[in-house]
């Protein structure tokens, strides 16, 4: 065989396949999804940059002034022009808090969500592919995993650890509880997707034809039937992330999550309650919309991906 | 040696009601380079047959007895790892629905690299190489580009063209052929075979036909095994058996090929349908559709009896060949309403 066979001749690049793909099309003919996609990429570059575009670093102790505290935002009397969405209760300037804030919030749930799905793929694989009393097994656990409402798992958890090992340890190492405790929490909702999925794959012919080449189980299970149900995995992943960030955010609103010192979101958001009846509505409101925004972005984005990823709906 | 020789194959699947009995005594021999049809109608066993022979029945079936003796190797009793280095390598096999059969996620380069480096240590180029090769064999046009594209860009016709580039990819010595072309429009269909044909005959491989077309069978075959309810009732040389057919039942068959009728008359059928196999009759399974049944029909399951190149598992047959004075001879189509 000569080398010039073997090259790609006229076979579109890999860029040049996925400017054509069907995702692409429909995201460009999609507003809503090009709207929330675009808010959900500010999001994530504010996360990950926050610490060049911050003006301040909140977790700096010594640039924090507690005479600057309860500053309103701009926009109001009384505003200081160094903090253009005002001042917390201890004086850190809102737009540098939220920006770090929303870096944890992220972070807990994309990190969280991984856990999950590395769980729930492993276990929903095995209980679809091999079946019987393995799955029978494995489904169990999930339905007990599922009868536990992840709040209430997660309060315990973090409570009996907050009083085990005290709040100071608990500050440092609350992120990874948080991711922990949500991961493993919420990992049925995908074994059960992907179980789902794999059953419906596992019978079809390509099925069949790979193990009449010869394949083995495992190479059959991981690339053979997973990437068939990639779509759905996608989709509740984006949901998922929503969640987590959500779940997150409650659990710091009851003070069970991030340390006031490393604000998230929620917590900001428990943060300023307090003084919400003083006037100081700033603490919580700007935190509280942005959450809302980027759950929302999420939840956009999952639904649009589930309208394109669902052949039924555009081949039909 | 033959290359794959089935004794007394047995295959039963455990369901609540019991064990159900989906092929029992199957015997058959395939010689290297032979062109071997199955026919019969749905349900009699034609695939199970199939799977067997690769050892890949899913529970609650079973290999209950029998041996398959490929290369003189027993299948029945492998290992699973030495059976996948038989599956795909040595027997090789195509399924009914080539819109099913490739997976959708994976461009055919892949899923063919895929399957050559599963059983040869081979580098990724050198397995496309023969992935291309393949592909030209089997006429695909432009292969070079075609080969980095997914099933769904592929029209049916085609796609089947790429799976019987898959199932080569190996130069196996034996093919099976699970109703090859009955998911593709008339047109393809004598394109498709043909290529098969001419595949195996210039390669040397075997060919095990699975089908329910008499008329591919004809064209194709040199040697046809007729299916019942689980049992072969008639095997021999296939233009015997088109020609001359003995068993009731393959005469059924044959009459009830459109070709058989006057245009404008009713097309012919074989009376009431294959019976299930939780109740097949007692004595010969075919006995209730029969319209030359005796008395030894209904009690004695018919042995195997020679008449000219083929073997026939009828009573009747036997009776006329001891005696032919006795029997009524076997008429055409008059007496089958």
């Amino acid at each position: 065989m000569s080398s010039d066979v073997l090259a790609p001749a006229a076979a579109p690049s890999r860029w040049q396949r996925f400017k054509d793909s069907q995702l692409v099309h429909s995201f460009s003919r999609d507003k809503l999804a090009m709207v929330s996609f675009t808010i959900f990429v500010l999001y994530l570059l504010a996360a990950l940059l926050a610490p060049l575009i911050a003006p301040y670093n909140p977790y700096d102790p010594s640039a924090i002034d507690i005479m600057d505290s309860e500053i309103p935002p701009a926009w109001q009397e009384e505003a200081d022009e160094r903090f253009a969405l005002g001042t917390d209760a201890q004086g850190r300037d809102m737009l540098s808090t939220m920006l770090y804030g929303t870096r944890i919030s992220l972070m807990i749930g994309i990190c969280a969500v991984m856990l999950q799905m590395f769980l729930g793929v492993m276990i929903g694989l095995t209980a679809g592919y091999f079946g019987g009393r393995i799955d029978s097994f494995l489904m169990r656990l999930a339905d007990i995993q599922l009868s536990f409402s992840t709040m209430m798992v997660a309060i315990v958890v973090l409570a009996v650890f907050q009083a085990a090992f005290g709040a100071e340890l608990y500050a440092d190492l609350a992120i990874f509880m948080l991711i922990l405790v949500i991961g493993i929490a919420e990992w049925p909702q995908y074994a059960r997707t992907v179980r789902a999925s794999v059953l419906a794959e596992k019978h079809k012919e390509y099925v069949d034809a790979a193990r009449v080449m010869g394949f083995k189980s495992s190479r059959i299970m991981w690339r053979h039937i997973l990437p068939n149900t990639l779509s759905p995995i996608l989709v509740i992943s984006t949901v998922q992330v929503a969640n987590a960030i959500i779940s997150e955010a409650s659990l710091s609103f009851l003070g069970l999550g991030m340390p006031v010192s490393q604000p998230s979101l929620g917590s900001l958001i428990s943060s300023g309650f307090e003084y919400i009846f003083s006037g100081s509505w700033w603490i919580t409101v700007i935190p509280g919309i942005v959450l809302v925004v980027l759950v929302l972005v999420m939840n956009l984005l999952g639904d649009w991906l589930r309208d394109v990823l669902n052949p039924k709906l555009y081949k039909g | 040696m033959a290359l794959l020789e089935v004794n007394n194959l047995e295959v039963s699947f455990g369901l609540r009601q019991g064990a159900v009995k989906a092929l029992r005594n199957v015997s058959f021999t395939v010689e290297r380079g032979e062109r071997v049809g199955i026919v019969g109608e749905s349900g009699a066993g034609k695939s199970v047959a199939a799977f067997s022979i690769l050892n890949l029945i899913s529970r609650p079936g079973e290999i209950t007895d029998g041996e398959i003796l490929f290369e003189g190797q027993n299948l029945a009793t492998l290992s699973d790892k030495q059976m996948r280095s038989i599956r795909g390598n040595r027997i090789a096999m195509i399924f009914q629905d080539p819109m099913m059969t490739l997976n959708p996620v994976l461009t055919l380069g892949q899923q063919m690299v895929e399957c050559l480096q599963a059983h040869r240590k081979i580098s990724t180029a050198d397995a496309r190489a023969i992935a291309i090769e393949k592909l030209r064999q089997v006429q695909i046009p432009s292969p070079e580009t075609r080969i980095d594209q997914y099933p769904h860009e592929l029209s049916g016709g085609m796609r089947q063209r790429i799976i019987i580039a898959i199932a080569l990819l190996l130069d196996p010595v034996l093919i099976i052929a699970d109703e090859p072309t009955t998911a593709l429009d008339v047109t393809i269909q004598a394109e498709i075979m043909e290529l098969l044909l001419n595949l195996c005959d210039s390669n040397n491989v075997g060919l095990i036909l699975i089908t329910h077309d008499l008329g591919v069978v004809s064209q194709i075959t040199q040697k046809a095994i007729v299916m019942y309810a689980g049992r072969i009732i008639e095997q021999g040389p296939t233009k015997e058996i088109i020609n001359d057919a003995q068993h009731p039942y393959t005469q059924g068959l044959i009459n009830a090929l459109p070709q058989q009728t006057v245009p404008g008359q009713r097309l012919n059928q074989i009376p009431g349908s294959m019976p299930s196999l939780q109740a097949i009759p007692s004595g010969c399974a075919f006995n209730p559709r029969c319209d030359f049944v005796m008395d030894e029909c209904k009690t004695r399951l018919p042995e195997f009896t020679r008449s000219g190149g083929c073997s026939v598992a009828c009573h009747m047959v036997r009776a006329m060949k001891q005696n032919p004075e006795t029997v009524q001879p076997v008429d055409s189509s008059e007496e089958v309403k």
